[in-house]
């Protein structure tokens, strides 16, 4: 199968943005992928060894934690494998102060700077 | 200081996305190219904000929707260089909810402050670090061409 690999875990996948793995499992696709790559492993797995919280998986459109055999779901060689950390965040709570999170130096270089510059 | 390279046309669409979602936060990535100094950004895709509980103040993208962004960028031989997402009347600076959920090492996270409801100061800060013990967000240079 085909295992994609996000833009930030491609540093420690030789700048892979794909690898292919013979595995019979999404688990057994994972151990394929970590052992190839070992450095992955710390980004993919917590140190009990399950995938981190932030890690989606996604079996082709599937979303491996749905599915009723989760990792242990069999795979077959046309399958795809989606590695996705998730994407989120916001500005700050109700309540809070809306203050800078940034140096000092640096809150003030804002104030005084547009914020980017234009090219031509 | 790391480069973020974009076009105006790009900047202004990411800037247009906060306002057009004004009260709340909008939400979408930065597809491009990896360079020496930063990414270059070819073109942005505009995402639904999943946090619907709350997002006047927190936006999430669904990994569903993530992956077929991820699909396209790869049918267009580009990368998820970055994100962008909106501080509706809270400054462009990242939150600590921002540093806590930001996992994609390596990529720029650009903030544009919405002012009611006209988009005001747009930072971009590059997710620097190796691992989630260590990651942390620089401020880098916003370049826009023509």
């Amino acid at each position: 199968m085909t295992i994609y690999i996000p833009t930030p875990l491609r540093p420690f996948a030789m700048g892979k943005d794909a690898v292919e793995v013979t595995a019979t499992t999404v688990a057994g696709a994972l151990d394929a992928l970590t052992q190839e790559h070992p450095d992955l492993r710390k980004h993919l797995f917590t140190s009990e060894g399950k995938v981190r919280a932030f890690v989606n998986l996604y079996l082709n459109d599937e979303d491996v934690r749905y599915l009723p055999a989760k990792e242990e779901t069999a795979i077959s060689p046309n399958d795809t494998l989606s590695i996705i950390p998730s994407i989120a965040g916001g500005g700050p709570g109700l309540g809070m102060k809306a203050t800078s999170c940034l140096p000092r130096a640096h809150r003030e270089r804002q104030h005084t700077i547009s914020g980017w510059r234009m090219e031509r | 200081m790391s480069v973020l390279r974009l076009s105006k046309a790009v900047y202004d669409a990411i800037r247009a996305h906060g306002e057009e979602t004004y009260p709340h936060e909008c939400c979408g990535a930065l597809l491009g190219r990896s360079a020496a100094e930063g990414w270059s950004i070819n073109s942005s895709v505009k995402a639904g904000n999943a946090r619907t509980d709350s997002a006047h103040n927190r936006y999430q993208i669904s990994p569903g929707e993530l992956v077929r962004i991820e699909r396209e960028a790869r049918k267009q031989g580009l990368s998820i260089g970055g994100f962008y997402h909106s501080h509706p009347d809270h400054p462009a600076q990242w939150s600590p909810t921002d540093l806590a959920e930001a996992h994609w090492l390596g990529c720029s996270y650009v903030i544009t402050a919405v002012a009611q409801g006209k988009a005001v100061l747009t930072n971009s800060f590059l997710l620097a670090g190796e691992t989630e013990e260590n990651k942390r967000f620089e401020l880098e240079s916003i370049v826009v061409s023509e």
